[in-house]
């Protein structure tokens, strides 16, 4: 295997064929990016609304529960097709990459609000209280009080999920969005053996998830430390 | 009128009613003991005056102005008003003694920086926490943390301030430091509402004494009459175990 890894070299690491993986890689981290980001966006949104009280505003905390219940329970595959299908009714000349975009943000909008909200629920309640007392906003309750304690409980299995969603945007190749998945195909589809084509998409991978692994050790390690309050 | 009026109260914890029927008056300067045995609804008082648990029934009155409950406002207006210190500090762990006592005044009233800061430093050298500005929640003792929870509810400029079982949890030896702090506020003329078990310092510092049972006010009176000479059968119980060891 590794001698015809090492026959096919010259032929597979053209200027061509280098920027075509460069530019699926791009759309890989850009994938993954947009989902974490807009994702822990919308999935704080999702897990503050699952946190109001009141009769007003049951209506917010049922359309948040669904969101989240729905779309942690529906395969990606799924939701991504779904999502395909109405971009195709209503927005036809949408970009698939926006598609799979909007779809990677639902997905981890729905996981990372529970994640969130374990971390927000985890706070003791005489926190939520003391600040009730005293006229914090809910808002101002999170924000001030309860986000700088739940960090440490949300950031390790938000990590962990990051992780695990960086390889789910490999999904979006079945609407065929060349992303790096869909790289390793065509390669492979070209003619060279799938141990290159994919060795190579594997450790492109990898180069992507493993810094955000030692980024989230990292964090984790200097909040463990400032639990103690000793930076 | 006086300034705190509650009038025929009543708090239900689901189908549980945990008050009925509580009437009592606190004027200007008034330092209220609410005292009894455990679940009696003393602390329950505090928390409906507080807007923490709504009332069923009844009313109560901030210089003659029924409290709306229901009224996010209104509630937000009595908390600008009246300040509560808990049994468990419920200090914010994430901030430091300083922030804690200057967040709200700074971050929720919008009052000026330097000031606040400046008064919560007289407030914390006044519970005799001049010292540990810097210092976290959990890197302090139960006394510390509670005045320290004392100050920061000072910083708010509450005109009446609620206590509940604010010693109850700290280890004998520390108490007597959170005593005499409250004791200071009393000697200033701050109008508290104290529940306690410290039955020898209700005595000392309340200008009246309630006791209750049961969800209801058994008997109400100076200190020397509750403790010396209860009218009630039921107070005189309380008192005479209480007062055995």
């Amino acid at each position: 295997m590794l001698s015809q890894i090492i026959s096919e070299w010259p032929e597979f690491a053209t200027y061509y064929n280098l920027v075509f993986l460069a530019k699926a890689a791009g759309t890989t981290l850009a994938l993954s990016a947009l989902g974490v980001i807009l994702g822990s966006i919308l999935g704080l949104a999702l897990a503050v609304a699952r946190t109001t009280r009141g009769l007003a505003l049951v209506p917010l905390r049922a359309l948040a529960f669904t969101f989240t219940e729905i779309f942690r329970r529906v395969p990606f595959l799924v939701t991504l097709m779904l999502t395909f299908f109405i971009f195709q009714m209503f927005f036809a000349d949408t970009s698939l990459f926006i598609v799979a975009a909007v779809t990677t943000t639902l997905i981890a909008a729905a996981f990372l609000s529970e994640i969130i909200r374990g971390g927000l629920n985890s706070v003791h309640r005489n926190q939520w209280e003391a600040a009730e007392t005293m006229n914090f906003s809910l808002l101002q309750t999170i924000r001030y009080v309860i986000l700088p304690q739940a960090w440490r409980l949300i950031l390790p299995p938000a990590f962990g999920f990051f992780i695990l969603f960086i390889k789910d945007t490999a999904l979006a190749s079945q609407i065929g969005v060349v992303e790096l998945t869909y790289a390793g195909k065509v390669l492979n589809n070209k003619g060279f053996s799938p141990a290159l084509a994919f060795g190579a998409v594997l450790v492109i991978y990898f180069v992507i998830s493993y810094p955000l692994a030692r980024l989230g050790a990292a964090l984790e390690a200097r909040l463990a430390s400032s639990r103690h309050h000793r930076p | 009128m006086h300034h705190l009026d509650i009038t025929a109260l009543e708090a239900r914890y689901g189908t549980l009613t945990v008050l009925s029927g509580i009437n009592l008056s606190v004027g200007r300067g008034d330092v209220i003991g609410l005292i009894g045995p455990s679940g009696s609804g003393k602390s329950t008082i505090l928390r409906v005056v507080m807007g923490l648990l709504p009332p069923t029934a009844g009313s109560v009155q901030l210089d003659g102005e029924p409290v709306n409950y229901a009224d996010a406002a209104a509630v937000r207006r009595l908390r600008d008003r009246i300040a509560i210190v808990f049994q468990q500090y419920n200090l914010f762990q994430n901030m430091t003694v300083l922030q804690n006592v200057t967040i709200t005044p700074i971050k929720i009233k919008k009052r000026p920086k330097a000031e606040v800061e400046a008064e919560a430093k007289a407030l914390l050298a006044k519970v005799g926490l001049a010292g540990k500005l810097d210092s976290y929640p959990d890197q302090l003792s139960g006394g510390q943390q509670q005045r320290v929870a004392i100050a920061r509810a000072l910083a708010l400029r509450p005109e009446i301030l609620l206590l509940d079982e604010v010693t109850a949890a700290l280890d004998p030896e520390l108490v007597s430091e959170v005593l005499d702090s409250i004791r200071v506020l009393a000697q200033e003329g701050m109008t508290m509402m104290i529940v306690s078990h410290e039955m020898g310092f209700i005595r000392e510092v309340a200008s009246r004494v309630v006791f209750m049972a049961s969800g209801r006010i058994v008997e109400e009176g100076p200190a020397a009459q509750i403790f010396d000479a209860p009218t009630q059968a039921r107070t005189r119980d309380f008192v005479s175990k209480i007062l055995r060891h």
